[in-house]
């Protein structure tokens, strides 16, 4: 069995901690058909502003709504301060050792992270190695997810270097509270996240190649049938650029161009939401329909970026996870702020004869899994599930890693029977440019099944608007 | 802007118009169904409806009768037929979607709302008043749309391309509208002013919204030639032919590029004949036959936007 949770509203003598005590009140004053009623009207405006995202597998192209929470998760501004610092650290640390990996391969040479785990894995892109990318940035945008064990205890389960996604559900899900319950902001002076688009275009334009003044930036997405399509338009349309589609775009000696209605139209940044194996078929995948043919020789050339860089998957692979502190340590003469969860990586024999006989106590992932597929929760699983998955470590101990279960914090949630802790997540999103920021929170994620630790919307997750309180 | 989102936006318009003219089509066929006249006549009517849609073919492999009911459930509520009602509302929305980030929100809003409205509704054995009532909704959420793209939209080249959309499929709805009844009435070689004659001829206006609108024009009998004037080459007459061309020319000279000089000279060609033209020179070359020679020239300007504009130069 699990251990109780961290209730982030609850203290464990059941009082209402300090900073839910407002909302607390509120929530006990407010007859609940009112609230009932908001809640059904949440739904209709989701569905009507069509912030769906789209289900793979069943019936294809299904649009569905992600849950939306109406208790807020609320973080002090104490706590935000700490994990603020903390990302922002970790993600310089990331950019660096990308560079680094890139270029020379200092951390290497020292001996710091063993060559091989970095140079076969099958994130590493030796088409990027020896370029030099505007700012030495390579992860623009970073998706961190962070959880809470106990009172200050905050970990990073992963660093997502990619394409993140979720920032328009933070984005909405404050508009749609404030909508809902303005009173909520009259009470509480919650934090601002609605400046995020302008604080990113102004990240994606500061990044253009060198002599560019007045730079085009473009969002890529793979189309409207991705499952994260609504975000893409939502953020084109915030920050006003265009959104194209591989077949928009074309490369012609070395330049980016788009097919507009007056003829072709330069284009400097690309904010790419297609994987790196999608976005030039003839360096990558040779079948890919989304990329632009020659995108890649572009990049080379310096004649326009791409954010995030191509071959980011390095730094946040779930192999590479371990080494973060080391690099926190290596490359800004710091400790590390946030930790990391400890993790067995199952290519090690010791960690693998460990982690085999603690199966049950354990979580593991596949090193190159996402979006919550293909994990084992040991202390949930059948023992047929621990059997199976047991067989499958073996088969190829290299592609897993292991994990204590984490008992992620819990944060009060309507559910069919009333009001019942469900555990969460956060995804703060950190942005590299000229300099790094963050918008005050970040995506909060709860797993709405009772017990249930995936939080992923793929997997039945719901979202929360996430308050970082200014005092 | 982008060759492919001047694609979405002018289908968006096009589709919207689409439904609000086959459900404009289907109601004064279907009102006509409730007048005192043979059961023959009535499936002439549907007959030549079909037919100058395009679909007799594909209406007579799914259905054996022609009858109110099967050409309205194949019309209007058949999604696998990709030209009914609800296939136009869905592919409207679906083109919306795909570009909703260049649409003010409330736009997308509305295409949205209105396909979630109508698949909501449970519309297969639906009765005339309740037909009637769907077909009424389909034009005011039509009107709700061009009202939304009116009243919010940038007037940027978005716009212009919306309004073109608009414009190429309005007249060449009123063209088929017309030749529709001109097909059935005339043959029969009854004079105007007959009763069954001012019935259809007034179900005629009705479902192209100039009833009143002759009336207050003319202020006498409804007469064929009147009919035919007033939908062919009246600039005041907001779906008449002239009226659409003008807009589509309009618009055409607004999103001017390198290789549209020809179609704009076209558009404009086909504006001034309809300006300059009077309805005896209609009526001698046959109207039918002045209408079939239109809608060859609205579809060939249909063409020439895509291969100008949407699909667009090749690197």
């Amino acid at each position: 069995m699990l251990a109780t949770p961290y209730d982030e509203m609850h203290a464990s003598d059941g009082g209402v901690r300090e900073h839910y005590k407002t909302f607390a009140s509120w929530l006990a004053r407010t007859p609940s058909e009112r609230v009932a009623h908001k809640r059904a009207e949440a739904d209709t405006l989701f569905h009507r502003v069509g912030i769906t995202f789209t289900v793979y597998g069943e019936d294809a192209g299904t649009e569905r709504l992600i849950p939306f929470d109406i208790v807020p998760r609320i973080i002090p501004a104490n706590e935000w301060k700490h994990l603020a610092a903390g990302l922002k650290q970790r993600v310089r640390a990331l950019n660096a050792f990308t560079n680094d990996i890139y270029h020379s391969q200092e951390i290497l040479k020292a001996g710091r992270i063993p060559a091989e785990q970095v140079l076969c894995n099958g994130q590493y892109r030796p088409e990027m190695q020896g370029i030099d990318v505007p700012g030495s940035i390579y992860a623009h945008i970073a998706g961190v997810d962070v959880v809470r064990a106990g009172e200050g205890e905050f970990y990073v389960l992963e660093d997502n270097l990619r394409v993140p996604s979720g920032v328009s559900y933070m984005l909405e899900d404050r508009r749609m509270m404030m909508r809902l319950f303005p009173e909520l902001f009259a009470l509480h002076s919650v934090a601002p996240v609605e400046h995020y688009p302008d604080l990113l275009l102004e990240n994606l334009r500061s990044v253009a190649p060198s002599g560019v003044n007045d730079p085009t930036v473009v969002l890529l997405t793979p189309g409207a049938y991705n499952s994260a399509y609504f975000e893409h338009a939502f953020l084109a349309q915030q920050m006003g650029i265009e959104l194209v589609e591989g077949q928009d775009l074309f490369v012609d000696d070395e330049f980016v161009y788009m097919r507009t209605t007056r003829g072709p139209q330069r284009v400097d940044v690309i904010y790419r939401r297609i994987d790196d194996d999608f976005l030039d078929p003839l360096v990558f995948r040779p079948d890919s329909m989304l990329g632009i043919p020659g995108l890649l020789a572009a990049y080379r050339a310096g004649r326009v970026t791409i954010a995030n860089a191509i071959g980011t998957g390095v730094a946040d692979d779930k192999s590479i996870y371990p080494y973060v502190p080391e690099m926190v340590r290596f490359y800004l003469g710091e400790e590390p702020l946030l930790s990391n969860v400890p993790t067995f990586v199952l290519r090690r024999k010791e960690d693998l004869a460990y982690t085999l006989a603690h199966l049950r106590e354990l979580v593991v992932k596949e090193v190159h899994g996402a979006g919550g597929y293909g994990m084992l929760i040991g202390p949930a699983a059948s023992k047929a599930e621990l059997e199976a998955f047991r067989q499958r470590i073996l088969r190829s101990p290299e592609k897993y890693i292991a994990q204590p279960t984490l008992t992620l914090s819990a944060c009060p949630t309507f559910v069919d029977a009333g009001i019942a802790p469900r555990h969460i997540d956060l995804r703060p999103f950190v942005l590299s440019g000229r300099e790094v920021t963050l918008v005050p929170g970040g995506l909060t994620r709860v797993a709405l099944r009772e017990g249930s630790l995936v939080v992923n919307s793929s997997q039945g997750g719901g979202t929360k608007d996430t308050w970082v309180l200014e005092r | 802007m982008l060759s492919r989102t001047a694609d979405h936006l002018y289908w968006m318009a096009r589709y919207t118009e689409r439904a609000e003219n086959l459900a404009r089509m289907l109601d004064v066929n279907s009102r006509m169904s409730l007048l005192p006249q043979g059961a023959e006549i009535l499936e002439q009517g549907w007959i030549a409806t079909l037919t100058i849609i395009g679909l007799m073919e594909a209406f007579r492999q799914r259905y054996d009768s022609v009858t109110s009911s099967n050409v309205i459930a194949f019309m209007a509520f058949d999604r696998d037929n990709p030209l009914s009602i609800c296939s136009c509302v869905h592919a409207a929305r679906e083109n919306a979607r795909a570009v909703r980030g260049t649409l003010t929100s409330e736009i997308w809003e509305t295409l949205n709302a209105t396909w979630l409205e109508m698949r909501g509704m449970s519309l297969r054995s639906a009765n005339e008043t309740e037909v009637g009532n769907f077909f009424e909704w389909v034009k005011y959420r039509s009107h709700v749309a061009r009202g939304v793209i009116q009243g919010t939209m940038l007037r940027d080249e978005a716009w212009h391309f919306a309004w073109l959309g608009t414009y190429l499929e309005r007249a060449d709805s009123t063209a088929r509208i017309l030749d529709v009844k001109y097909h059935l009435l005339l043959p029969r070689g009854e004079q105007a002013g007959g009763a069954a004659d001012y019935y259809q001829w007034s179900a005629l206006l009705h479902s192209v919204s100039a009833f009143e609108i002759y009336r207050r024009v003319y202020r006498d009998l409804i007469t064929p030639r009147r009919v035919a004037e007033l939908l062919v080459l009246r600039d005041d007459m907001p779906r008449s032919l002239r009226r659409c061309m003008s807009q589509v020319h309009m618009h055409l000279q607004s999103v001017r590029n390198a290789q549209s000089a020809e179609t704009e000279r076209r558009a404009g060609e086909l504006q001034a004949s309809l300006h300059f033209g009077r309805i005896d020179s209609v009526f001698e070359i046959g109207l039918h036959e002045y209408l079939v020679r239109f809608l060859g020239q609205v579809r060939d300007l249909g063409d020439r936007v895509s291969r100008d504009f949407l699909v667009s130069a090749t690197d």
